[in-house]
């Protein structure tokens, strides 16, 4: 792997996503002035005069490739624009509610690794016990509940019924609590199998049985021998399931009234609100690719075989 | 377990509904980004140390910025910024930052006496001069106040503002009540007139603003009414009827605005709050196109208008107890009309009309005349999640007189651009018909315009009458004394539109929140202009 390919690829994803994103935006059916109006105004206060008002503040007559072409130069001095929605500024947007989004992501999978591994790694080293048996039940069990099943029923439980946490909202730290677990739950069930699948190679191998022969503890054969090989699938795993956690974090935030990049981009492309589902969109992809770089590297270091 | 389950299943069918729209974002990832707020004014520490108690408050209602025609409705209702004009419970005007106004006796010159003392959140003085500057910002935005004949605004002393027009216009008073004539200090506008800040006169400031979600207000020390009991509110907007009903069922919110049916019936048990109901001037309508070749017959909208079971509607999808008889529901005086023949179904008498005109059945079972079948479109939005139910509702009742309807669930501002390219044949929304206190403002907007482009985009499309619009005219120039005839030209107006039916009235609207026990006692406005923080007491 080399730095300047990985550049080149950035460059590409950004050209792309922006293209991508601007011919969606202008081939959507409808309006763009009435959508623009729409959005900002209401149904209440929208009328022919708010659309005329719209066309004319934002040129939209005179459209057309131009369009991209000052968006690429904006890019190029790391501008974003403003929204067309809320006139500001298209970064502070996505800084603000790409941060929630974040925020909520990041301590779902602090939870989700404090439930899943360890509990894979004690069922792998007894593979086919009754751990095991259950824990493949239960994992199961909640990687088929869909993300807002099992949000309704933490929410009917512990908040409706219990009374313990806030149903919905947001600002207050025991607002993470919940949606973070529905998200971190799903988590745990995968990553739980996957190091219980990879803890039981371990133990098939003839490394682990000699590791053992020659003196080693469990403990001190896991540190020495076992841990390495169940990081590496996990690593890889996390770093692919990132893309998982946000689309949960979308259905996530609608139940939690999280204000999150997954509302914000819904009701921008509703609204038409072009420069800033262009920004999110680019922000997204250019975190994809530096997310699989620092997996790579992650893996690189984890498994040097093969590296001259 | 049964009663979780039931629960769950009908909230999983809401959700599937919904997931179409996430699915067009859940796109991707991330970067590592801090959190930081918009935060407009940080100085919370000033708050009254005496009460750390906080009112919460949900609603579905985003914030989308700082400009009054953005989330002006909502300062509003938060009491964070006034009006020159007020209104009370009854559709009374009554003063506000202006303590009184009269009008010269050729009804061209408004004298408006400002209130004196009164200060912005910012420390700045109110004054003619700059209710000037805002009422000048604010004319040159869309809003009503562009219908208004204003020649000129100018403050004639510190507390004396003129309005000169150049025709008369009698319910200009009332037209200074709405959100978008707020009065923020200028401080609070860039160079473009677009406000930066909310920095209004009310109770309440603004304690921190977090788009789209979330609002802090605190009570404002220096205000020149009395000082409110509540001191400090939070105002969340969670878009989905049934997450604001669990917030109010789990006890986080005092006040839950916006309740569906099946989550007002649920909370009906609850012991934690109590629900409350408001009529409130906004009328579910059916939008008819009157230039379709079959619309544009009186009989035809009329048999459109027998078909539907209102009572039905009414008590099985919104869970009201009965429609709407007639377009103004009752508690918009005057214009609502007691004695006008009540809309009713009768789906017998609505077939005999449309074969009178004509339209007659084929062996599909829908109509036709002279070649063409009476197929339609109805465009809806979900917005409102009623709307789509009760589109439904008239596909069904449409059929059974032999009208094919296909229903368009839509963004909702394909109903004014439809009005506008004239490709609209039906629509149905929800109209606030007091966007003014006084709904001579909307009844011209919607009802009246030319002969060339009669109607307006949430009203009337293709019916004009000359008279009528001529006597609407009329009306808001001179007011509402009573015609030579000694009746009320409101009523008299009303059954105009009761007779032609340009729209078809369906239902009347309430508006439906829990009101939590920890607080003693509620007002709900019908007018949606005010939360009604400032005359909350606490239960304790």
């Amino acid at each position: 792997m080399n730095l300047p390919s990985r550049l080149l690829q950035l460059l590409m994803v950004v050209l792309m996503v922006g293209g991508a994103s601007y011919l969606m935006m202008q081939s959507l059916p409808g309006d763009a002035a009435w959508r623009i109006a729409a959005g900002r105004y209401g149904y209440d206060a929208l009328d022919a005069a708010a659309a005329a008002s719209v066309r004319a503040e934002l040129g939209l007559e005179a459209q057309g490739g131009l369009h991209f072409l000052y968006w690429l130069g904006d890019i190029l001095r790391l501008e974003l624009g403003t929204s067309l929605i809320s006139g500001e500024s298209v970064w502070v947007e996505i800084r603000h509610q790409l941060g929630n989004s974040l925020s909520l992501a990041g301590a779902a999978l602090g939870i989700s690794l404090l439930i899943g591994p360890p509990l894979g790694l004690l069922a792998g080293l007894r593979a086919g016990g009754w751990l095991d048996r259950s824990l493949l039940a239960v994992c199961s069990l909640l990687r088929a509940t869909p993300q807002f099943l099992l949000a309704l029923v933490l929410i009917l439980l512990i908040s409706v019924e219990m009374g313990l946490l806030p149903a919905a909202g947001h600002g207050e730290p025991q607002h993470f609590i919940l949606p973070a677990m529905t998200l971190a739950l799903g988590l745990a069930a995968v990553s739980a199998r996957l190091v219980r699948d990879a803890m039981a190679a371990v133990t098939q191998t003839a490394f682990h049985d000699f590791a053992r022969w020659k003196g080693l503890s469990n403990a001190q054969t896991f540190w020495r021998h076992g841990l390495r090989h169940v990081a590496l699938p996990l690593v890889t795993y996390l770093g692919l399931q990132f893309v998982t956690l946000v689309e949960g974090v979308v259905v996530i935030e609608s139940i939690f009234g999280w204000p999150g990049i997954g509302h914000a981009l819904v009701h921008a492309i509703f609204s038409r609100d072009v420069p800033m589902v262009q920004g999110t969109a680019l922000v997204l992809g250019v975190g994809f690719v530096l997310i699989n770089l620092l997996v790579d590297l992650l893996g690189r270091q984890l498994d040097p075989r093969g590296v001259k | 377990m049964v009663k979780l389950l039931s629960r769950l299943r009908w909230q999983y069918r809401t959700f599937l509904h919904d997931r179409r729209q996430l699915a067009v974002a859940s796109v991707a990832l991330s970067l590592a980004v801090v959190q930081p707020s918009h935060a407009q004014d940080a100085s919370a520490a000033q708050a009254s140390a005496a009460d750390t108690r906080r009112l919460e408050i949900v609603a579905p209602f985003d914030i989308k910025g700082a400009d009054p025609l953005l989330s002006g409705i909502l300062f509003q209702r938060m009491q964070i910024v006034e009006t020159l004009v007020e209104v009370d419970a009854t559709g009374e005007l009554q003063p506000g930052l202006a303590t009184d106004w009269e009008v010269s006796d050729d009804g061209l010159e408004w004298r408006f006496t400002l209130r004196s003392g009164v200060q912005f959140h910012d420390g700045s003085q109110l004054d003619a001069e700059v209710a000037r500057q805002v009422l000048e910002i604010a004319s040159a935005k869309p809003g009503l106040l562009k219908s208004v004949p204003v020649e000129r605004i100018v403050a004639e002393d510190a507390q004396t503002l003129v309005i000169a027009l150049s025709e008369p216009f009698a319910a200009l008073p009332a037209y200074l009540a709405d959100y978008r004539q707020q009065i923020l200090a200028p401080a609070a506008f860039d160079e473009t007139g677009t406000a930066q800040q909310v920095i209004g006169t009310g109770p309440y400031r603004m304690l921190r603003m977090t788009p789209p979600l979330s609002l802090e207000v605190t009570a404002f020390e220096d205000y020149w009414g009395p000082q409110p009991e509540v001191r400090q509110a939070r105002y969340q907007a969670v878009s989905r009827a049934e997450g604001r009903a669990l917030i109010a069922e789990s006890g986080d919110a005092d006040f839950t605005y916006g309740l569906d049916p099946a989550s007002r019936q649920r909370l009906s048990q609850s012991p934690r709050v109590t629900l409350a109901a408001a009529a409130t001037p906004r009328t579910m309508l059916l939008k008819v196109n009157a230039n379709h070749p079959a619309f544009q017959d009186p009989a035809v909208r009329r048999a459109l208008s027998l078909a539907i079971d209102r009572t039905a509607i009414a008590q099985v999808v919104l869970r009201y107890p009965r429609g709407a008889s007639q377009l103004f529901p009752p508690m918009v005086e005057g214009w609502h009309d007691p004695a006008l023949p009540e809309l009713h179904q009768d789906v017998a008498k609505a077939r005999a009309l449309l074969d009178a005109a004509g339209w007659k059945v084929a062996e599909d079972g829908i109509r036709h005349k002279d070649g063409q079948r009476l197929a339609i479109s109805l465009i809806t939005f979900s917005d409102r999640p009623e709307l789509p139910l009760v589109a439904t509702v008239l596909e069904r009742q449409f059929h059974a007189i032999g009208i094919q309807t296909r229903l368009d669930i839509t963004n909702f501002s394909a109903i004014p651009a439809g009005h506008h390219d004239g490709s609209l044949d039906m629509a149905l929304f929800a109209r606030n018909l007091a966007m003014v206190p006084d709904p001579i403002g909307n009844v011209l907007s919607d009802y009246a315009g030319t002969p060339e482009a009669p109607g307006g985009d949430w009203g009337a499309m293709g019916w004009f009458d000359a008279d009528f619009t001529a006597e609407l005219e009329r009306m808001a120039r001179e007011g509402y004394g009573p015609t030579p005839a000694g009746q009320d030209p409101r009523a008299q107006a009303s059954g105009v539109i009761q007779r032609a039916l340009p729209v078809i009235p369906i239902a009347w609207y309430y508006q439906n929140l829990a009101i939590s026990n920890r607080l003693q006692s509620a007002q709900v406005d019908p007018w949606e202009r005010s939360f009604g923080l400032s005359e909350l007491r606490w239960a304790q």
